[in-house]
Formats: structure tokens, C-alpha cells, sequence
């Protein structure tokens, strides 16, 4: 098994495709660390700015590493799924493509070694971009910028969490993140056995995730009770919960603690779900798949 | 000894007569001559917010005053949002301008007597409507002010003293404050829902905000730079 995560890791690696994502996060990264360099204080004021008449608003404060990785988390988590569709969704449509699928079953391995041996990579692949992201976004940021405490603008509520309080939240977060961006990886790689070529399960996948979000973020009562907590998309954003803190009876946040702890771990439980599924529905199709590229 | 008890409210009543005796003019200039004492401080303390839509931890703050009525809090380590009218919490804001001090009887605050004087300004634009100082006389000291302004509604100040008090600084500070609504959109947010009751939009009382301030140590008279308060 270990032979055969090698080998489909080094698939993965070989290809120029894999290195998009880590560009166009760099890339991403940058952009916006450069941009709030400049002028940060614009985007504050966008947040804040319905408070600046009431409360003195620290502005050169708030602007610090561990809130500038939270806004690129923000903005990124969101587009990252597509970057893991362009790999995952290539698992099993891209050999089919090259003819080499078809040499591979005959191999003295079963096909749910081989199934497992490529969602595993894709789980790697996975890992390793979101500690890409970690490295650049949170790393260099707090290289630039330098920490403090973290501001966190919620719909009607705004969290301050102290500096020492932040970083086991962050870790917290990119850990899941990682099972949330497994699920869109698990996902992309049942598509891609049902294709012939790459494009195809990529585009599905990147739909998929598009119509889940717009309808896990619409705030349209039927869609909240009926749809909504059935849908992976809406359990993605769960992270998050790692930085609502609890408080006490007088308002004041209590530092170590979660909101809502259960309900995170229960998002954790349904994407792990999702990537039981969508795993176990891959190997059980591809077992039974005539495989005739 | 019966006589000798007989003669206890007298004395209490003439005691009260007599504080009732210095006119609300008075009694302020003795107010303000005791704050006249201190031209400027650094204090740290403990800062407790209470605001509907802000969840924060108790935090260390600084504060400095300088005479007449500059006050800063700063939070050295860390973040705090402090309310704009906090400059309140300084007696000599309370105090500044021209008004004239009338009469409202006595009151109890927390098992104490205390003059109630209410300041109205002559000036026509003033930004301040009324005052209402509630006043210690034996100890020359502000219990408790409620300000109604203009602009930011009516907003209240809950002093308690002790180590300090000859100074006329308290050791704690309650300051409560009309405080503007926040909301925004969830397409900005994407906030995450973890399917829990939503809370009601705020009432009035949501609308009001409260900080507490619990001193710990005063450095008075050893002067600030201007530059604190930039």
C-alpha cells in the first residue's frame, strides 16, 4: 500500500498542473498581503466603519499578522476548492485519458488498494497546499506585520481575542480545513470515475461546490431548515467556529474557550461522512466499473 | 439618658440643615477645588466591556489625564475598543463650561447621603442638555453624574472610592453609554451557522453599553507629555 501511495504521490508531483495551486496561492497570498500593506486601513473602515462614530478604533493595531491571515483564510477557503478539483478530479479520469487505466487494473493489486492508494495521495496533496497556505498566510504575516490581538467581524458580532489566544485556534482551523477541502477531494475523485477525461469532473466538482455555497450562504428560511444542513458546503465554513469565544453572563469573552464546540465537531462528523461516501461510493463503482479505456 | 437620646435627631437634622445650608454654587467650587489637586495621572486598571455586539476579554488599560480634560485609555498590550465619550470618565469634563448649579434635594446612593445638584449650561449651543451630579458632602466627592447630550443620548458615571479618595479619584469607574447598531452583511461575513437560535435584533437596552474600570495603581502629579493623548 505504501508502494502504491508513492507511486500515485509521485504522479501527482510530476505534473505541472499540481504546481498551479501552489502559484496561484502564493500568488493570492501576496496580492492581498501587499494590498492591506498599503492600505489596510480602507478595508477596516469597510468592516468597522459603522463603528467609528462610537468607538476609537485602533486601526494600526488591528492591522497585525494574525488578522490579515484571517481575512486571506476568508477570502481563500472559498476558491481553494477549485484548485483541489484540478487535481483530484484528474485521479482516475486523467489515466482513462492517457490509456493507462485500463494497464493499471490488470496490476496484482485490487482496485480498492488502487482507489485507496489515490485518495490518499489526493488527501496529501490536499494537506500539503492548506500547509502551503499556513506557511504564507499566517507564517509571513505575522513576519510582516508582527501579532496582536485579533479582531474577528462576525454578521452582528465582533470577537477581540487576545494574541496568546489565537495560534491553537489557528492551528485548530487549518486542521480542519483540511478535512473540509478532503470532502471536495473525495468528491472530485467519484467524478473523475465516471470520465474519460480530467475536464469534465473538474468542472462538476467546481459547479457543485459553486451552487452549494450560494445556497448555504442565501439566508432563505425554506433552504435554512430544509436543504441547508444536509449540504458539505455549509460545514465547510465550520473553521470559523474555532474563533467565536464563549462569554460569561456580563458579555465579556472567556479566552479558551469555543462558542459552540459540539456543533463544530458535529460539521467535523458530517464531512467525514461525506468522505466515507463518496470514498466508499468511488471503490464500490470502480469495482464493478468494465473498464474500457 | 432618655434626654441624651431625644437630642440625636436633633443633631442630624441641624447637621443636614447645614450642608443644606451651602448653596449648589458652593458646594461645586468645593468639588472642583478638591479635583484642582491632581493636574494630570497615569493610572492602570482592569477594563470590563459590555456591549451587545462586542465580545471581548477583560483587558489591562492605561489611563492618562492631564488637566483640563485630556484623557486617554490605552490598551499597551493588546486591543481595546473604547467608547468615544469615555472622556466622560474624567469629573473635570463633567465640570468644564459655564452652568448654573440648581438645587435638587438629597438622595441615597449605596447607603449614603448625597446632594443631588443639577447643572444646567447658559451657553445656547452647548453640546451638553443637563447634568446631574449626585454629591457626597462630607467628603467633597461625586458619587454618581448622568449627562444627557445633543447628539449621543444620555450617558451615566458610577464612581466608588477608597485608597485614592482624598484625591478625588475614584478606584472604580462605571460608565455607561448609548452605543450606535452593527450589522453586516452575511455575504461579507460568511459566517459560519451552527444552526443554534439566532439572537433578536437589538432592543434599547441592548442599545446601551457599559465599561468598568477597576483601578490599581495611580501615579498622580508626575507629569504626561502631550503626545499620549495624540
Amino acid at each position: 500500500m505504501w508502494q502504491l501511495l508513492q507511486i500515485e504521490l509521485f504522479k501527482i508531483f510530476r505534473k505541472p498542473r499540481t504546481y498551479i495551486s501552489f502559484g496561484a496561492i502564493a500568488a493570492m497570498v501576496l496580492i492581498i498581503q501587499v494590498a492591506l500593506k498599503f492600505d489596510g486601513r480602507s478595508y477596516i473602515e469597510f468592516v468597522l466603519g459603522s463603528l467609528k462614530d462610537s468607538l476609537e478604533i485602533p486601526f494600526d493595531n488591528i492591522l497585525n499578522g494574525f488578522f490579515i491571515c484571517f481575512v486571506i483564510l476568508n477570502l481563500l477557503l472559498i476558491h481553494i476548492p477549485l484548485l483541489i478539483a484540478l487535481v483530484a478530479g484528474d485521479l482516475v479520469a486523467g489515466e482513462a485519458n492517457m490509456g493507462t487505466l485500463r494497464l493499471l487494473a490488470t496490476k496484482p493489486i485490487s482496485r480498492t488498494q488502487l482507489m485507496l492508494a489515490k485518495f490518499f495521495a489526493a488527501t496529501i496533496y490536499t494537506a500539503m497546499l492548506l500547509l502551503w497556505m499556513a506557511l504564507l498566510a499566517l507564517a509571513l504575516s505575522i513576519y510582516l506585520f508582527d501579532t496582536n490581538d485579533i479582531i474577528v467581524a462576525r454578521n452582528d458580532v465582533i470577537e477581540v481575542i487576545k494574541k496568546d489566544d489565537v495560534l491553537w485556534r489557528y492551528i485548530a482551523a487549518f486542521g480542519y480545513a483540511t478535512v473540509a477541502l478532503t470532502t471536495v477531494a473525495a468528491l472530485a475523485f467519484l467524478l473523475s470515475i465516471f470520465a474519460d477525461n480530467s475536464i469534465g469532473p473538474i468542472v462538476a466538482t467546481i459547479s457543485i461546490v459553486i451552487v452549494f455555497t450560494i445556497l448555504s450562504e442565501m439566508q432563505i428560511p425554506l433552504y435554512d431548515r430544509t436543504v441547508k444542513p444536509y449540504l458539505f458546503t455549509s460545514h465547510m465554513l465550520a473553521w470559523k467556529g474555532f474563533f467565536y469565544l464563549k462569554t460569561d453572563g456580563e458579555g465579556t469573552s472567556i479566552p479558551g474557550s469555543i462558542e459552540n464546540l459540539p456543533a463544530v465537531l458535529k460539521s467535523m462528523a458530517v464531512l467525514l461522512s461525506y468522505i466515507v461516501l463518496f470514498v466508499g461510493a468511488a471503490i464500490s463503482i470502480f469495482k464493478r466499473k468494465d473498464i474500457l479505456s | 439618658m432618655k434626654h441624651a437620646l431625644l437630642f440625636i435627631p436633633l443633631i442630624f437634622t441641624a447637621l443636614v440643615s447645614q450642608a443644606q445650608a451651602v448653596t449648589p454654587e458652593q458646594l461645586i467650587e468645593k468639588v472642583k477645588l478638591k479635583l484642582e489637586q491632581v493636574n494630570n495621572y497615569k493610572a492602570t486598571g482592569e477594563m470590563k466591556t459590555n456591549i451587545s455586539f462586542l465580545k471581548a476579554p477583560n483587558s489591562q488599560v492605561t489611563v492618562y489625564f492631564k488637566k483640563p480634560d485630556k484623557l486617554k485609555i490605552k490598551n499597551e498590550k493588546g486591543i481595546s475598543l473604547v467608547p468615544k465619550g469615555t472622556v466622560s470618565i474624567s469629573l473635570n469634563t463633567v465640570l468644564k463650561g459655564n452652568y448654573q448649579a440648581l438645587d435638587a434635594g438629597t438622595s441615597t446612593l449605596s447607603g449614603i447621603t448625597v446632594r443631588v445638584i443639577k447643572l444646567l449650561p447658559t451657553e445656547e449651543n452647548s453640546e451638553v442638555v443637563l447634568s446631574t451630579l449626585y454629591i457626597d458632602v462630607a467628603r467633597l466627592l461625586v458619587l454618581q453624574a448622568k449627562t444627557t447630550t445633543r447628539e449621543n443620548g444620555t450617558h451615566e458615571l458610577q464612581l466608588m472610592y477608597n485608597k485614592y479618595a482624598t484625591y478625588a479619584l475614584p478606584d472604580k469607574v462605571i460608565f455607561t453609554f448609548n452605543t450606535s447598531e452593527y450589522k453586516l452583511p452575511k455575504g461579507v461575513t460568511f459566517d459560519y451557522d451552527d444552526g443554534s437560535e439566532k439572537k433578536k435584533p437589538a432592543g434599547k437596552q441592548d442599545q446601551r453599553g457599559k465599561i468598568e474600570i477597576t483601578y490599581s495603581t495611580y501615579e498622580i502629579n508626575k507629569g504626561i507629555s502631550d503626545a499620549v493623548f495624540n
